[in-house]
């Protein structure tokens, strides 16, 4: 095993390292710490990348001196690297671009404690990506529901108080359920690593033997998963959550914790239960159903909200459904477009949020659409990106979002039923996005008459911020196809 | 011009100045209408106005409780089907458990097969578990510190510090806990016990402390730096030593660490200090959730 492999080990260490560091610094060293750690991770995945793209394969890392199914095992390959490389790359700018909402929203003494939660978030979340043991897939959902809800909470105030109790009981059903699955199926695999686990579940299929169990573990995991991931029913958590809570929390919050959990749905279909085994069991065409009221009815509630960020994150319902809606297709296609959008939405998403920020911030800190009038002249920038991150939820041309359409529709060509249903929801939700995404570009352009418009100053790391996010989108949105590449193979390989 | 209303409707929508916040009803002037019979959509609207929380209230209840009943209906079943207890052909009978049990002593060097897997099988496991007691306690501190010193003298019924039969209990229970806690954990890799219950263990007997003879006697010894730098330095030394242990494994490399001669103190490797670490954590963090949660304060 060359050295490289080594780096996704390195990743979820110093990053767990770094949560126990920052606990004994003050609010600016943990900041600083966190931002060096954060960007170490980057480079660490960016390099492991790099790599498997040049030779695609993948690697299985013992955690310790026992092979697979006696010792915790990490398994990754192009496709694991490619998004923990998005992961620590959205991280990265939505902290640096939140710093000063940040020490704004959070009590200075709790400022370290913030970063603890980030740093244990971040390395949830790989560990979320990289592992290959269900059990360890539950103890990192522990880590993320607590740091995630503690990076919610941080900004005391009252709405953000009453949104954490909601999201930590939401939450936390998500977690006993998963806990469940994952007992029931050591119950009948007697296997806890998932390659194992794969094999046991084949041969219980083929045999019919534990057939209800099964379909019990099924349809408890993709519950859980759909409440931690605020699929429809389970979205109401949502908009308070991620509109009350601090930028750089809702950016995070809404960008990467929301897809942890999509992507072990995706590993389980795929690398434990395996998905044909899954498609005849039907579980999937629930989730379908479910994406394709998201996708409207998440639109339509963004349509009636006056406030911007808890608008941006009823659109996260809507996306959440496209995302679903690709897995629910039942084909490998339709998978894969589902990773595409959720780097689209992992790059868009948070970059909504950090500009929405910006705006509000402009505007007195005020995030209803009567203060944001004109914001757009006061903070230019801000504006720019949300003007990008728009036009790409909408889905126009050379934008991230259109190729992340285009491909979740090219994989409902030919599903039957499924591609009538997939694509006229395809098509109301679009049009409901545009409608509510360009009011508020309509409004935030708009000047009233006579008015001195005074330029809000952003602080250096906002601009530098913004302006990668913004670059990065743009990039993804004209070359798609490499990122489409890397997805393929790695899910072939998955 | 009918069309006009809609397009100032739709102008003001683009604007921002449509609202769709439920709006405040007005039940009292609909009450005193000069109507002697009132119409059916009236009485209607004047029953909905009292009784709409009421009966939603009742429909939720209802329904959470049926929704509630269908899932414990549905996970019942599933267990009537689930392979019976205890029995040897079992799935979760095969070469995992076998290997454990067969080789776990000689390969761990740990007499107690549990610990042998909880922190050397499985020690990537249990690093998460101690963040998430990490984690947990951080989060509580965030939300709980108030910094308010001497609050202690206004906790009323809460505070039993002047109780005397508590006060001689503890006397005589405090060490002889402490001493079991430390047993426990010091053994863990020999007997039953380990980190979590002899942690457990020794939190317990801090707030027994604690609480009989009130926080002015714990304060000067446990500090709220005194728990960050024992938790830094367990969980420090926990990620040192087991990401060693983890590079050497995957790598294929040479470790120092050795088993030992199972049964002595000083055997199963790191195990020994590994618990000791966890224990720490595991106190610390009973500790620091009962100051929390009763005084607002380390």
């Amino acid at each position: 095993m060359p050295f490289i492999a080594n780096f996704t080990f390195f990743c979820i260490l110093i990053t767990m390292f770094g949560g126990v560091l920052t606990s004994m610094l003050g609010g600016k060293w943990a900041f600083r710490i966190n931002t060096v750690i954060v960007a170490a991770t980057l480079v660490l995945n960016g390099a492991l990348l790099i790599f498997l793209i040049g030779e695609p394969q993948y690697f299985t890392f013992m955690m310790g001196h026992y092979p697979a199914p006696w010792g915790n095992e990490i398994r990754f390959g192009p496709l694991e690297a490619l998004l923990a490389t998005v992961f620590s790359f959205v991280t990265l700018c939505s902290l640096i671009s939140g710093k000063e909402e940040i020490f704004h929203d959070v009590k200075p003494r709790n400022v370290h404690y913030y970063y603890i939660m980030i740093n244990l978030l971040l390395a949830s979340l790989f560990a979320l990506i990289y592992t290959n043991d269900l059990f360890t897939a539950y103890v990192f959902v522990e880590i993320n529901t607590i740091a995630a809800c503690a990076i919610v909470m941080a900004k005391e105030s009252g709405k953000t108080l009453a949104a954490t109790l909601r999201y930590l009981i939401m939450s936390l059903l998500g977690s006993g359920l998963f806990l469940l699955s994952v007992v029931l199926t050591y119950g009948i695999t007697g296997q806890l690593l998932m390659v194992p686990a794969h094999d046991a579940f084949q041969r219980i299929f083929a045999t019919g033997q534990y057939q209800i169990p099964l379909t019990i573990i099924l349809g408890l995991i993709c519950v859980a998963m759909a409440i931690k991931s605020a699929l429809y029913p389970f979205h109401t958590w949502l908009s308070h959550a991620h509109g009350s809570a601090t930028t750089a929390s809702s950016a995070i919050l809404s960008g990467l914790v929301l897809k942890g959990y999509i992507i072990m749905l995706i590993k389980i279909i795929v690398r434990v239960i395996g998905l044909e085994v899954v498609v005849e069991l039907k579980a999937l065409n629930i989730l379908f159903v479910m994406a394709v009221l998201a996708m409207i009815i998440g639109s339509i509630d963004a349509i009636r909200e006056n406030h911007i960020k808890r608008m941006i994150a009823f659109s996260s319902v809507a996306q959440m459904g496209y995302i679903y809606m690709g897995i629910g297709l039942g084909n490998m296609a339709g998978l894969i477009a589902a990773c595409f959008h959720i780097i689209v939405h992992a790059i868009t998403k948070p970059m909504l949020f950090s500009s929405a920020g910006g705006l509000a911030s402009a505007s007195g800190h005020k995030k209803d659409f009567a203060s944001l009038k004109g914001a757009a002249y006061r903070n230019p920038l801000a504006a720019a990106a949300f003007l990008i991150g728009s036009l790409s939820m909408i889905g126009i041309p050379f934008f991230a979002g259109f190729g992340a359409k285009y491909y979740l529709s090219m994989a409902a060509i030919g599903m039957g039923a499924k591609m009538w249903v997939a694509l006229f929801a395809l098509a109301v939700s679009t049009v409901l996005n545009a409608i509510y995404y360009i009011r508020v570009i309509s409004i935030i352009f708009s000047k009233t008459e006579g008015e001195v418009v005074e330029r809000h100053k952003n602080a250096p790391s906002y601009t530098f911020a913004m302006t990668v996010f913004i670059i990065v989108n743009v990039l993804l949105g004209l070359f798609y196809q490499p990122v489409m590449d890397v997805i393929t193979v790695g899910m072939g390989l998955l | 011009m009918k069309n006009n209303r809609y397009i100032t409707a739709f102008r003001r929508f683009m604007d921002g100045e449509v609202s769709f916040e439920p709006k405040v009803k007005e039940t009292e002037v609909r009450r005193e209408s000069n109507h002697k019979e009132k119409s059916i959509a009236e009485r209607y609207a004047v029953w909905h106005d009292r009784n709409s929380y009421k009966l939603f209230k009742r429909a939720y209840v209802a329904i959470g409780c049926l929704i509630a009943t269908c899932i414990i209906a549905t996970l019942l079943l599933t267990v009537s089907y689930l392979p019976p207890y205890g029995e040897a052909g079992n799935p979760v009978n095969n070469e995992v458990t076998e290997r454990y049990i067969e080789k776990g002593m000689e390969e761990t060097g740990a007499v107690n097969i549990v610990a042998g897997v909880i922190l050397d099988y499985r020690a990537f496991d249990t690093f998460g578990e101690s963040c998430v007691l990490f984690v947990a306690s951080c989060s509580v501190m965030m939300l709980m510190r108030k910094g308010k010193k001497g609050k202690e003298e206004n906790l009323g019924n809460y505070n039993p510090k002047r109780d005397p039969v508590l006060k001689q209990l503890a006397m005589v229970l405090v060490p002889f806990n402490l001493m079991l806690g430390i047993y426990v954990v010091f053994n863990g890799h020999l007997s039953p016990g380990g980190g979590f219950s002899g942690g457990a263990i020794m939190g317990a007997s801090l707030i027994l402390f604690s609480s009989a003879y009130g926080y002015r006697r714990v304060r000067p010894v446990i500090t709220e730096k005194l728990i960050k730098i024992i938790t830094f330095v367990s969980l420090t030394f926990y990620a040192l030593a087991k990401g060693y242990s983890f590079f050497t494994g995957a790598n294929h490399l040479h470790s120092i660490i050795k088993p030992g001669i199972p049964g002595r103190i000083m055997s199963a490797g790191i195990i020994l200090p590994l618990n000791i670490a966890v224990g720490f954590v595991v106190t610390m963090t009973m500790y620091s959730f009962y100051a929390l949660f009763t005084k607002e304060e380390i």
